[in-house]
């Protein structure tokens, strides 16, 4: 297990550490300098500036104080906000997306499991294929699609919550609901065909013949198996919840991450792209990493498999 | 055999002579025993004809390519017209789906961006054809070392969140149909290339595989005659899969205003334009591109899903 955890680590430094080289090196290669963008400066401040942000120096030694303030989790200045850095969009805006983020995925999870589970109960029955309907049309439904439909209908048309900003729990219902749709229907049909395959496990019946109530054998035996490959995926939807966010933050002007992201794309502030691009990416390839550690420390075949793999 | 016959045969009675006639050669009843022969393709076709969905979902894209083709010319305004007198209008017998607040025609614009569409989804999906269906068949062909490497390269390729590093692309190239596509297939072939090197694992131990390598074919063609062949049905799934991830890609795109850039319309700048609209009750601007963006994805979803059962082997009965 200590084996497959470095090897993982090990994975997700060079993962970060291909995306900084990455955006680095495509930064460099947008014509022009950060600095001559907005207004003609004299030649003594343009040195003095371009000293202040190590322009001066060769590539090379860019590259590698680059990744030192990486390292050091520093994403640097903004150029279309002089008096903004993206450490300080990143702290004011991440809490915001954070929140919205969880609640999205605690209600994705907890929905898509359990349409789930009651499909696969109910298979072939009414329940499923409603249920089946839903996840399909879920999948299908882009979520800014989805999300200006919710608004219409439930904050324009009738007044039941509102159409947008983030400050109290009424505010939060439609931009969680507009994002949490997705993840939901895959999560739906996923647990449901693994519950399906689980259900006609002998271990199942063997389950049932002891006599346990059904609802104990459901819960305790199938489902913590059939979870399994919703665990795996749980790291792909993570990716794109927080993609998500962009368009949903940007819709319901919440003033989180994704909006301050999308913001600097329109206004093309190269170094808070790129800022806020490594750090996105340094975020999902952790969460990666967890999810895959949490599912090695689930599943005891992986720990076997390590062990006879040497 | 009839159980009276049996009776007299046991007892030794007079058999009669017509029981010994040859019994006649009837090749059309000797057909008709068993069930017709079908290829592998066709038993395909045969079994995705009796789902209605996956059938109602390839019949909506007939009809969405058609209208692709023939939609902006059935209509007499162009893409980009704009009649400043015909702002927001409804849809009308002149503007059948409205018009927009630069007075265009969305009746035309929804069909050019169902071109767009469908274009890039196509794109990509026949990009990742043949860069993932070349790196995955060498990587499980060749095995080993090589497939070793090949795969590190794909785990970390696979470790890259998508959209952001196609976000990033396009910041640096600028937005364009091309450059989108580009941006798409940098990362997106790597699915592809995984699930090739699994099917290519699973048969290249066979013997006509075997017999093909006796006869002295070379990597190349054995990549291409016996193992892809086999392995169609997974890759079809996938294509089919690929495209809504496009097309959801390139509408996501365009509604960050990473897109396809005016005068051409594409759904998703279409719905990022009608996006202010939506409290001034100009529902016919917003309803269009995202009735014709769910329906498209839905589409390409049900008939993938379709695809999945009726191209699977263990399935057939």
């Amino acid at each position: 297990m200590a084996k497959y955890i470095i090897k993982r680590f090990a994975l997700m430094v060079i993962t970060v550490l291909i995306i900084a080289t990455l955006t680095f090196f495509l930064m460099n290669l947008l014509p022009g300098s950060p600095l001559n963008e907005e207004r003609s400066t004299n030649e003594a401040v343009q040195q003095n500036l371009e000293a202040h942000f190590n322009l001066d120096e060769p590539l090379i030694v860019q590259y590698v104080l680059y990744l030192k303030s990486i390292a050091t989790l520093d994403f640097g200045p903004s150029i279309k906000q002089p008096t903004e850095t993206v450490n300080s969009l990143l702290s004011r805006g991440f809490p915001i997306s954070a929140e919205l983020g969880i609640w999205t995925i605690l209600t994705a999870v907890i929905s898509g499991i359990a349409l789930g589970v009651f499909a696969a109960l109910k298979h072939n029955g009414l329940i499923d294929y409603i249920a089946m309907t839903v996840a399909v049309l879920g999948i299908s439904v882009p979520n800014f699609v989805l999300a200006t439909l919710l608004i219409q209908e439930l904050a324009v048309n009738r007044d039941f919550f509102p159409a947008a900003t983030w400050s109290s729990p009424a505010h939060m219902v439609l931009p969680i609901l507009a994002l949490a749709t997705g993840p939901m229907a895959i999560i739906a049909r996923l647990t449901r065909s693994s519950m399906l395959e689980t259900l006609t496990q002998d271990y199942i019946k063997t389950a049932r013949a002891k006599g346990l109530s059904p609802v104990k054998v459901i819960i305790k035996h199938a489902l913590r198996n059939a979870l399994m490959p919703v665990v795996t995926i749980l790291g792909t939807l993570m990716a794109g919840i927080l993609t998500g966010t962009f368009v949903i933050e940007k819709i319901f002007a919440i003033p989180g991450m994704g909006k301050y992201f999308v913001d600097s794309i329109n206004q093309r502030d190269y170094p808070v792209i790129m800022g806020t691009t490594v750090f996105y990416s340094a975020f999902l390839v952790f969460m990666l990493f967890l999810v895959d550690i949490a599912y090695g420390l689930l599943d005891p075949r992986i720990k076997l498999h390590d062990e006879g793999g040497g | 055999m009839l159980p009276a016959a049996r009776e007299k045969e046991t007892h030794h009675h007079e058999v009669p002579d017509e029981w010994f006639k040859p019994k006649e050669k009837d090749e059309q009843q000797a057909e008709s025993v068993v069930r017709p022969s079908l290829s592998y393709w066709q038993d395909a076709w045969r079994r995705l004809k009796k789902n209605k969905l996956a059938m109602s979902g390839f019949f909506f894209l007939v009809f969405l390519g058609i209208m692709a083709v023939f939609g902006p010319i059935l209509s007499p305004h162009s893409v980009s017209e704009q009649v400043l007198s015909n702002q927001n209008q409804s849809p009308s017998v002149t503007h059948w789906f409205g018009t927009d607040d630069l007075g265009r025609d969305v009746f035309t614009r929804t069909w050019y961006g169902a071109r767009i569409s469908l274009f890039v989804g196509l794109m990509a999906a026949f990009i990742d054809f043949f860069i993932g269906v070349t790196y995955g068949g060498i990587s499980g062909y060749k095995g080993g070392r090589t497939d070793n490497v090949m795969m590190r390269i794909i785990e970390i390729l696979y470790g890259l969140p998508y959209l952001l590093v196609v976000i990033l692309l396009l910041v640096v190239m600028g937005p364009s149909l091309l450059t989108i596509i580009i941006a798409l297939t940098v990362t997106g072939w790597v699915g592809m290339a995984r699930i090739v090197r699994g099917q290519v694992l699973q048969i290249k131990h066979n013997e006509f595989v075997l017999a093909s390598q006796s006869f002295g074919a070379k990597t190349k063609r054995i990549i291409r005659k016996n193992l892809l062949p086999n392995t169609m049905g997974p890759i079809i799934v996938q294509m089919t899969l690929t495209v809504p991830t496009a097309i959801f890609a390139e509408a996501f795109l365009s509604f960050l205003g990473l897109g396809i850039q005016s005068p051409f319309a594409s759904w998703g700048v279409m719905a990022n334009d009608a996006l202010g609209t939506i409290l001034s009750g100009h529902w016919w601007r917003l309803f269009f591109p995202a009735f014709f963006i769910s329906a498209t994805m839905f589409a390409f979803n049900v008939l993938g899903d379709g695809l999945q059962d009726a191209l699977d082997p263990k399935l057939r009965r």
